[in-house]
């Protein structure tokens, strides 16, 4: 069983952390993994997009058309990966500054006001993680408590000081993902 | 050393140090300048050389100096930047003086761009730099092959005193997955160096390292011995992958990325009930020939999967002598296929193979 | 009744410089590059370094100058020496390493190379000779050619307004941080060509302290290509090259003080 899950933003959101912090997360659960990054010639501001591929079988290609799970954190993303997440996959909206609704009805939805969380946490920089906190709730592939293990070695040495503020944005996320599910 | 998930440029860059290398000249290029910045940080922390160069024309040329002096050196590039190496390329082959070079292959031609691409197979197998002269090359798919071979290229780059490359790509140079970093090799001490090397003539006759021979008979001399080494590695170095190949009546022929997302493909292709495997040469140059002169005795097709126009499949072509029907499958300038694209392709060389069986 | 043995009484004055090989060189009478090997080699004796030096040889008339000392030499695609010394330097820093180039290698097609050896403070030295021609080839005109001059690829003269101008290296790497000690002489009679070896031994010197980068110009002839005679050869570096190229220490490490023209 393989999971694709894209995580897109602009550049800064921490798009390329939040699938590095899964793929490290797999490979502690003892699973298969790639992480694959978009790299363009913009170093702030662009967009930045990037695949991890989990699985229990060595994988193939490491990106991938369709892929189960898209987090998309803007606008641009949501136009991007809505048409092409796998029918019945996930698709996690950061609907602080998403305002459009997805069209789509045959995936599983959860718009999560991931911005509005983070500001609340005090770092508007953990949105990804609050984002990522929600999609694991619908993608049982990592468990949030592994995840949570993993961030805490993984975590870059200059942002350490806010481990406990990024551990709070995956529960927050979570946790927001529960009662949002009877709603979308 | 237990496995840890290492973005591929870094991992080859952490690959070399611990194969002993003692030197590396480079210059920043995407999508491989992580190396550049690993090397930059490492080498000087062990003592070890590192110079950011001008230009790619420097450092490969600084390669060549280091390579005279007899110790591990190594460049990376992509494919720009290794255009502007042919040169010292060539030189050093002529010189026969052992160097590893990293070509993490973008879209091109021209400035192109920087998204992976296999485009410079032909310039690194079949030509690039004047004269005639091979050099090994070897392809990596994954991360720990990508490891593996950069440490194997030094081995064979002394065993033969010749120039190794190691051909990625960037999807290779900048994705991360899992894998094992070998165990630190102590370098060479000064002392150790190779009896050829250019160490200073100290009681013994000065050596001269030079590709020159005016003398045409005496430089068709040296080519000879150039061509014996290639035989040799030739007949002793050839690598290869093969996958699902038991029963297949198609067979993939992929190298690189294009092969480890052709086993996606391939996979999928298996679960409609095409038999299908795939073979992926490893070692570029020297190219599998006789194990897939074999394999096209066996099957019914053969599919060539590329990230080019179409570069490789002339040696497959040669090498089978196109005794069974050989189709193309490629994007070019940047594009990844994806593997949905290459079953599709799978089940239309299906699809004529099923044909022609109803019209015999 | 013994015989008186005869002792010879004399001292040699000039012997054969240990680090040139006995070999006949390819270059054309009346060339100078005889004399910038014999002080090179000279040099190299005199320290005592002859076993830990490694020269490169580049791309023109010098191309073999690898036959002619007997020293480890290396042999460098056209301009790319300073390239090469800077590998086998970095990688052998207990050696002394030094290029052989001559001015279409240097200032032509090596201009980056030597540029960013010097900005690079690379302690190596380059023994840089410079007549104004590209000699291997058979008498182009080099970056180095001045207004004026004939040369088969500049028959009416270079003129600079569609050849531009010649190019002072020793004046234009003086100005690197990087290099140490720059000069340029001339191997146009005894006492110039006296200076010249101090210069050398000089170059020598400094990388032996590790300074940075050192380069000396030697002002040359090139009597075939020039279509002179050998001495007229040597009368046209003092009449018309020198005048062009002045001579001097461009570029001296601060402990020393800068030798007089």
């Amino acid at each position: 069983m393989q999971s694709e899950i894209v995580i897109s933003g602009f550049g800064g959101q921490g798009a390329l952390f939040a699938g590095q912090l899964l793929a490290y997360t797999a490979l502690d659960a003892g699973l298969h993994t790639t992480w694959f990054p978009s790299y363009g010639p913009e170093m702030r501001g662009g967009t930045a997009h990037c695949t991890t591929i989990v699985s229990d079988a060595p994988i193939g290609s490491p990106v991938v058309r369709h892929p189960r799970a898209a987090v998309v954190m803007n606008l641009p993303s949501l136009e991007r990966y809505e048409p092409l997440v796998k029918a019945g996959g996930v698709l996690v909206v950061n609907s602080s500054i998403v305002e459009r609704h997805v069209q789509r009805t045959d995936l599983q939805v959860l718009r999560v006001p991931g911005d509005d969380v983070a500001q609340e946490l005090g770092d508007g920089k953990v949105t990804n993680l609050v984002l990522v906190g929600a999609l694991l709730t619908r993608l049982p592939v990592l468990e949030l408590e592994q995840v949570k293990r993993t961030l805490e070695h993984v975590i870059p040495e200059r942002r350490r000081n806010l481990l406990a503020m990024n551990l709070q944005a995956l529960e927050r996320g979570a946790a927001l993902a529960d009662p949002l599910a009877a709603a979308v | 050393m237990a496995r840890a998930l290492l973005k591929g440029n870094v991992a080859f860059a952490e690959a070399a140090v611990r194969a002993g290398c003692e030197a590396y000249f480079g210059y920043p290029i995407t999508p491989q300048t992580e190396a550049l910045e690993h090397m930059a940080k490492r080498m000087p922390e062990l003592g070890r050389a590192f110079v950011q160069a001008e230009s790619e024309v420097a450092a490969i040329n600084m390669v060549y100096g280091a390579a005279t002096a007899g110790v591990r050196v190594m460049t990376s590039s992509s494919s720009p930047g290794v255009s502007l190496m042919m040169e010292g390329l060539s030189y050093i082959a002529g010189t026969r003086v052992p160097a590893v070079l990293v070509d993490v292959m973008r879209g091109g031609p021209g400035l192109g761009n920087i998204a992976p691409a296999q485009s410079d197979y032909a310039q690194m197998v079949r030509g690039g730099p004047h004269g005639d002269m091979k050099m090994i090359v070897l392809a990596p798919a994954t991360v720990q092959e990508l490891i593996d071979l950069t440490v194997e290229a030094f081995d064979l780059a002394e065993r033969y005193r010749c120039i190794t490359v190691v051909l990625a790509d960037g999807s290779l140079g900048q994705m991360m997955e899992p894998a094992e970093l070998p165990p630190m090799r102590t370098p060479r001490a000064a002392d150790e160096r190779p009896a050829w090397a250019l160490t200073g003539a100290r009681g013994r006759e000065p050596h001269a390292l030079t590709s020159i021979y005016l003398d045409p008979e005496q430089e068709e001399a040296y080519n000879l011995e150039l061509q014996a080494t290639y035989r040799a590695i030739e007949a002793a170095e050839v690598r290869y992958v093969e996958e699902r190949l038991e029963g297949a009546r198609i067979a993939v022929v992929a190298f690189g990325t294009a092969g480890r997302l052709s086993l996606t493909a391939i996979d999928a292709a298996r679960a409609e009930g095409i038999e299908v495997g795939l073979f992926r040469p490893v070692s570029l140059y020297p190219f599998p020939e006789e194990r897939l002169r074999q394999l096209a005795e066996r099957v019914d097709a053969l599919l060539v999967v590329e990230m080019n126009a179409g570069q490789m499949i002339d040696d497959v072509r040669r090498v089978t002598r196109e005794r069974v029907p050989i189709r193309f499958y490629g994007r070019t300038g940047g594009v990844v296929p994806m593997p949905e694209e290459v079953l599709e392709a799978i089940r239309g060389l299906h699809a004529e193979l099923v044909r022609e069986e109803a019209v015999a | 009744m013994t015989v008186p043995t005869l002792t010879p009484r004399l001292t040699p004055v000039v012997s054969y410089p240990e680090a040139l090989a006995p070999t006949p060189t390819h270059y054309c009478p009346g060339c100078t590059h005889g004399i910038a090997h014999r002080l090179v080699a000279e040099v190299i004796d005199e320290l005592g370094i002859r076993e830990d030096t490694i020269g490169v040889a580049s791309v023109g008339c010098s191309v073999f100058a690898y036959n002619y000392f007997a020293v480890d030499f290396a042999q460098a695609p056209h301009g790319r020496a300073p390239a090469l010394a800077t590998g086998i330097k970095r990688t052998s820093p207990d050696k002394l390493v030094f290029t052989y180039q001559g001015d279409g290698d240097l200032a032509s097609i090596g201009s980056a190379e030597i540029l960013h050896a010097a900005a690079r403070g690379e302690n190596i030295t380059v023994v840089f000779l410079n007549n104004a021609i590209y000699g291997m080839t058979g008498g182009q005109m080099a970056p180095t050619t001045l207004p004026g001059q004939r040369t088969t690829s500049s028959p009416a003269g270079r003129d600079p307004a569609t050849q531009g101008y010649p190019l002072r290296m020793s004046e234009l790497l003086a100005q690197v941080d990087g290099a140490a000690y720059v000069a340029r002489r001339s191997l146009h009679d005894v006492a110039n060509i006296r200076r010249a070896k101090k210069a050398l031994r000089k170059a020598f010197e400094v990388q032996q302290q590790g300074l940075g980068f050192a380069m000396v110009e030697l002002l040359s002839s090139c009597p075939t290509n020039w279509g002179l005679s050998a001495q007229d050869s040597l009368e046209y570096i003092r009449d018309v090259m020198v005048p062009a190229y002045p001579l001097g220490e461009f570029k001296v490490p601060e402990t020393e003080g800068r030798e007089a023209r």
